[in-house]
């Protein structure tokens, strides 16, 4: 595989960079309805159409539920697809959800991630995504631009390997990462499309050989359908890392499951996903700099929940602090912690953990206020079953 | 242009639904299926929403489509048959696949109510698919539960008959007229007791190059309530009482297909079904009067509007999706 | 069967009902007279299964393995050549 030069460095928003990783896919069918803050992405896209630069056919669709459903009737015709959405938009294609990773079809969906209403807002939570997580999509996470352009182009590559065939979504926070300009380090076209190919799914809607997708089971064999996903799911944290090394060779560029600043020494682990991330690990280091041992892990892939590894760095820290930018209303602590409490006890690991929500509504993440959570846990302020609400006034 | 019927004889001998399947003897939907798909190439693809017809005709591990068929969910058949096309298209482009004819079945619950949506968006955006929703006028599959195509006065399931209430209250939609409004360039009615019309309708929607549109009455036995080898006569008095008429709207230009000028009384009609026998009642005969006088005006707005649209439409005046 | 051995998606192939027999759904079965049938071919496009064979010349034969007795077939017959007979 040839190392591909990088062709251009741009400052892209980061709707921007998905749709120049979408052009440069081999995208055959683009079906998606404008939601902020995902917006920019069909904007481009329609751009890119308009000037003869993407080859593939733009639907613009009536609704999200339509969007996600001309994805399946693409999907089935063995064409390469793509969507985007954001917090209603997702919820309103909630059912679709299942129905694409049942009828095992590789979509990608770039998600804006942004808080569910009522009360409506545009800005950015997980909710939208969290509230979906069940639904047998492969889920990541990005933390800058750059990683939302290659993540794009990864995505592809995972979802439609034989052994994995499921959707996958890309999750990136509405207007901190959907609309800031980040730099980004474009790839060439050739060595991309070379990396994905054009792999032709087993099954298609085909004349020549007619089969019929989605006929309706019984309980007689519904549950075996979802021990099959679930296989795959299995499985799809294996190829992730096979494609990270291969795209590795692509670009010079590897992310991981998971990402871990000073994990082996720390007594305070912080475990996050998105972009706070970053914000956090400044954070770690401005406090390491002055004599603590704090690390940030920060979760990539979400799902499958690469279980193993996030164990491996939290062995030896005596304090596990979960980050969720979302609420899970009713249960004690959000979709995060409940993941990590879970994955504690079955390694029978006893780490105190404090659960922490922050960020509701696109309420900011500041580096002081990651020094602050580290300071929380030291000082092991409310411990035990709920969870801080970091940040709400009152 | 299109390939005229001639006869039974010359439509092909391998059956594009293979027996076996579950639905109900002498069902009006496996009759729509079979008729549409005759006249229809043998490299036609098929979206299916759910309903009877989906859920009888493929049951993991068994499927009665000899063509290649995909089901997704109620309120979608129209979303995926857009994106069947949309994928067809893009990879006909690629030289990796050809584009196919696609026919949608949509029942009247999935067409009329929760599929209206994407019906509406996939016509306005002109892609070339026909659609055809098999009307059996009530949510069948589910247990006989109304629709928006649930004529007036009709016993379901939710529009009991009692001493308040007797029967649905509300007209049926006028499905046609909406598609028409959409400005495809082809729509119709059909019945498949005259195959012929059905067959030769079916052909000529395939034939456009855009979203066509066809109507067909599924008359429902076990909805219904009349017995199962009634169910070609049932769709026969349908039309030659006027109660649906057959006619079609190319670009814009109505005209009956099959002018009845001598009409049967629609209560021979109504009275072969048990969803209206409350309709004979003493006291619900000005409910009957109400459906009668609807069936005349409709026909006679039909007749006017196939005498207006002859006279001042030419084709190209109608302004359709710019390709 | 077990999960490792279903189809992916659950996936079927095409027209593969034609294995399920519905005989016994019936009450009445249609018997044809040969004598009378003209091979119009009506019954065979009125017929909801298909349980009606087309063979050369337009003759039909009932595949009684499918074949539901709905009598549409018995109804619609132009020259009656179709009683519906009581099964067995």
């Amino acid at each position: 595989m040839t190392l591909a030069q990088t062709v251009r460095i741009a400052a892209l928003q980061g709707d921007e960079a998905v749709a120049e990783a979408v052009r440069q896919c081999d995208v055959d069918v683009v079906a998606a309805y404008p939601i902020t803050p995902q917006t920019i992405i069909v904007e481009k896209l329609a751009e890119f159409v308009a000037d003869g630069r993407f080859g593939g056919e733009f639907v613009p669709v009536e609704s999200e539920h339509s969007a996600l459903s001309a994805c399946v009737g693409a999907s089935a015709t063995g064409a390469r697809v793509f969507t985007a959405t954001s917090s209603q938009g997702l919820a309103y294609m909630h059912e679709m959800l299942y129905n694409a990773s049942g009828m095992r079809f590789p979509i990608v969906m770039a998600v804006a991630n942004r808080a569910l209403s009522a009360p409506l807002v545009l800005n950015a939570d997980h909710s939208d995504m969290m509230g979906s997580r069940d639904c047998g999509w492969i889920q990541v996470y990005a933390e800058n631009v750059e990683e939302i352009y290659d993540r794009t182009i990864q995505l592809f590559k995972l979802s439609e390997d034989p052994r994995v065939m499921l959707p996958s979504a890309l999750n990136f926070e509405g207007f901190i990462l959907s609309h800031d300009k980040e730099r980004v380090r474009l790839l060439d076209e050739a060595p991309i499309r070379s990396f994905l190919g054009r792999p032709r799914p087993k099954y298609r809607l085909d004349p020549d050989a007619p089969l019929t997708f989605g006929a309706i089971a019984t309980p007689d064999t519904y549950y075996e359908f979802r021990a099959q996903q679930s296989e795959a799911m299995r499985t799809a944290l294996d190829v992730f890392e096979e494609v990270e090394r291969d795209f590795e060779r692509l670009s010079g560029r590897r992310y991981g499951a998971v990402d871990a600043y000073n994990t082996d020494k720390a007594d305070r682990i912080m475990v996050i996903n998105g972009s706070a991330g970053g914000t956090m690990r400044a954070a770690a280091r401005a406090l390491n700099a002055a004599g603590e041992n704090v690390g940030v892990l920060a979760i990539k892939l979400y799902r499958p929940f690469p279980v193993d590894k996030i164990l491996s760095h939290l062995s030896d820290c005596k304090t596990v602090i979960t980050m969720d930018r979302s609420i899970s209303l009713g249960a004690q602590s959000g979709p995060i912690s409940e993941d990590i409490k879970s994955a504690l006890l079955g390694a029978g690991m006893n780490k105190r953990v404090m659960s922490v929500i922050y960020g509701i509504g696109g309420r900011d993440m500041l580096i002081d206020d990651g020094k602050k959570i580290f300071g929380m846990a030291k000082e092991g302020l409310q411990f035990g079953q709920g969870s801080i609400m970091y940040g709400v006034k009152g | 242009m299109y390939e005229q019927i001639k006869g039974l004889k010359e439509l092909p001998t391998d059956e594009p639904l293979s027996p076996g399947h579950r639905l109900c003897p002498g069902c009006g939907a496996s009759v729509v299926v079979r008729q549409v798909l005759l006249a229809a190439p043998k490299d036609t693809i098929v979206a299916n929403a759910t309903g009877c017809l989906e859920v009888s005709t493929a049951l993991f591990p068994y499927s009665a489509w000899n063509r290649p068929w995909i089901h997704s969910a109620f309120e979608n058949a129209a979303a995926v048959a857009s994106g069947i096309e949309s994928g067809l298209k893009a990879l006909e482009r690629r030289g990796e696949a050809k584009q196919h004819p696609i026919v949608v079945f949509g029942g009247d619950g999935g067409t009329y109510d929760i599929g209206f949506q994407a019906l509406s968006g996939a016509m306005e955006r002109g892609h070339r698919f026909l659609y055809v929703c098999y009307d059996n006028e009530a949510y069948m599959n589910t247990g006989i539960q109304r629709s928006g195509g649930t004529p007036m006065g009709a016993w379901t399931t939710t529009t009991q008959v009692g001493s308040a209430r007797g029967g649905k209250v509300e007209a049926k939609k006028d499905l046609i007229s909406i598609v028409v409004a959409h400005r495809v360039p082809y729509a119709a009615t059909a019945s498949i007791s005259h195959w012929k019309d059905l067959m030769t309708k079916v052909r000529k929607a395939l034939s456009k190059d855009g979203p066509t549109f066809l109507h067909v009455m599924a008359p429902c036995t076990r909805g219904w309530r009349f017995d199962s080898a009634k169910t070609i006569r049932m769709a026969r008095l349908a039309v030659e009482t006027r109660f649906f008429p057959l006619y079609e709207v190319e670009d814009g230009m109505y005209r009956l297909t099959f002018p009845v000028p001598s009409p049967k009384p629609v209560e021979e009609y109504l009275k072969l079904q048990g969803r209206y026998s409350h309709l004979f009642l003493p006291q619900n005969l000005s409910e009957l009067e109400t459906i009668k006088n609807g069936v005349t005006n409709n026909y006679r707005r039909l007749e006017k509007l196939s005498q207006i649209t002859a006279q001042t439409l030419a084709p190209e005046a109608q302004p359709t999706v710019a390709r | 069967m077990s999960w490792k051995e279903l189809e992916q998606g659950g996936v079927v192939k095409g027209g593969t009902s034609s294995s399920y027999i519905v005989s016994g759904w019936r009450v009445n079965k249609p018997v044809i007279n040969e004598a009378k049938c003209t091979n119009c071919l009506i019954c065979w496009v009125y017929c909801p299964e298909p349980a009606i064979v087309r063979h050369e010349g337009g003759k039909v034969t009932i595949d009684y393995d499918h074949c539901k007795g709905c009598g549409i077939c018995e109804a619609e017959c132009p020259p009656k050549a179709i009683a519906m007979v009581r099964e067995p």
